[in-house]
């Protein structure tokens, strides 16, 4: 059944590849194209990272990987700081503007912090391909 | 207007005078562009130009890939080239005395390329005034880009108003085309050629099909030319396909030269092409894979 349904949905011939890697490259050309876009929305990113954590704006780094099938963003933001988590213990919601020498043990110097990795998907178009197994499985 | 030729190539009347005398309006300046090399561009400008002017339009085409002159050969004028595209750019000669008559279809012209010359050599300036000229006497002017983004691509682009580009199913295709639609903006409103498909293989699901061609490109689509044998028979001899309007292939450019032409007829896709489904669905029911 599974079988009947991937031969009446979408090619699995070579054709069915070439669209696959057509859409990815394709996906990389635009961004190649696009370098102030990408600029304005890194920004952006630590703008909305910056509400919560201190981050060293410097120190950013965001590039574009093709990984399988899917193409991710990969945004490295190193952490000066992270504020007193609030008090139910549910996470941090408010960067209490940069007090490093109040901060408790959790918030160690900068130099000793790992840099955060942040990954995220891009495209939401053929979200199925964001799913580790290729198509439907079995 | 001339009535399609069917099979036999049209006598071009002696002594043409393709400058004898400025009309009214500007013609259109179309160029047929693509990016990579190797899709069609010089075959599908050779059949289009023949095509419109068996329509009855005055056409011009100018091969604009110096160094690499190939549109000659297809339309089996390489004996008759005298002067080329550079020796009018640089004022040596007329352009008038540079034009060859086609030697099948009447109020067809070529303006060919410089051989032993080299792309860069041409100044813009002077293309884009070249091209203005021949659109006050000439209904189409025709320009056969050569591949590439660079300046031979850029020159071959500055006189025209109007782009069909030209793509094959393939990856490598789709994305340099889309790179030059990218390029061209939004002033040309490019239109899609797709060249060499192959239905059965559409079918089988080993090439990209029209429709994922274009859901990526996203371009009003001229029409689909179909890999055919005869097209590579015809440029052997030199003489276009669309000499032969009754072979499916030379109805394919004649529909779609009546479409660049503002006729409201479909665009042409191979016979085979259109019935992928029904296809799929009796080796579905049969069970054996294709």
């Amino acid at each position: 059944m599974i079988e009947f349904l991937k031969r009446l949905f979408g090619p699995q011939g070579s054709s069915a590849t070439a669209k696959e890697r057509l859409r990815l490259v394709l996906m990389t050309d635009h961004l190649e194209l696009a370098p102030e876009m990408i600029e304005t929305m890194k920004r952006d990113l630590v703008d909305v990272i910056s509400r919560f954590v201190e981050v060293d704006r410097e120190k950013i780094d965001v590039t574009f990987e093709r990984q399988d099938r899917t193409l991710a963003m990969l945004a490295n933001i190193p952490i000066l700081g992270v504020s007193r988590p609030s008090p139910n213990g549910n996470g941090v919601h408010k960067v209490e503007e940069a007090a490093p020498s109040e901060a408790p043990a959790a918030a160690t110097p900068a130099a000793s912090k790992p840099p955060v990795r942040k990954r995220r998907k891009r495209k939401k178009t053929q979200a199925h391909a964001q799913a580790p197994a290729p198509l439907p499985a079995q | 207007m001339h009535q399609l030729q069917s099979t036999d190539p049209v006598v071009p009347s002696e002594a043409s005078e393709p400058l004898e005398e400025a009309r009214g309006k500007l013609g259109r300046a179309i160029v047929l562009t693509s990016g990579k090399g190797g899709v069609g561009k010089t075959t599908t400008t050779a059949n289009l130009g023949t095509a419109l002017a068996l329509r009855g339009a005055s056409v011009v085409m100018i091969d604009a890939d110096i160094g690499l002159r190939n549109l000659d050969i297809v339309l089996g004028l390489e004996s008759r080239v005298k002067h080329h595209l550079l020796d009018v750019l640089e004022e040596r000669v007329e352009v008038g005395d540079a034009l060859v008559a086609d030697k099948h279809t009447e109020s067809l012209f070529l303006l060919a390329a410089a051989q032993s010359r080299e792309k860069d050599e041409v100044e813009t300036a002077k293309m884009q005034a070249l091209v203005t000229k021949l659109r006050e006497r000439f209904d189409y002017v025709l320009i056969d880009s050569p591949a590439g983004i660079e300046l031979g691509f850029r020159n071959a682009v500055a006189g025209a108003d109007e782009a069909i580009v030209v793509c094959t199913p393939e990856v490598a295709a789709v994305r340099d085309v889309d790179r030059v639609v990218g390029l061209l903006g939004n002033r040309f409103r490019p239109q899609l050629v797709i060249n060499r498909l192959r239905p059965q293989l559409v079918q089988k699901g080993k090439m990209l099909s029209v429709d994922d061609v274009n859901a990526i490109l996203r371009l009003p689509l001229l029409g689909v030319i179909a890999d055919e044998p005869e097209i590579i028979v015809t440029t052997n001899r030199g003489e276009p396909l669309a000499l032969r309007a009754t072979t499916p292939t030379g109805a394919a450019y004649h529909a779609i030269a009546a479409r660049i032409a503002g006729e409201d007829v479909a665009a042409p896709m191979p016979p085979a092409a259109r019935v992928p489904l029904f296809e799929r669905l009796g080796s579905l029911l049969g069970g054996k894979r294709r």
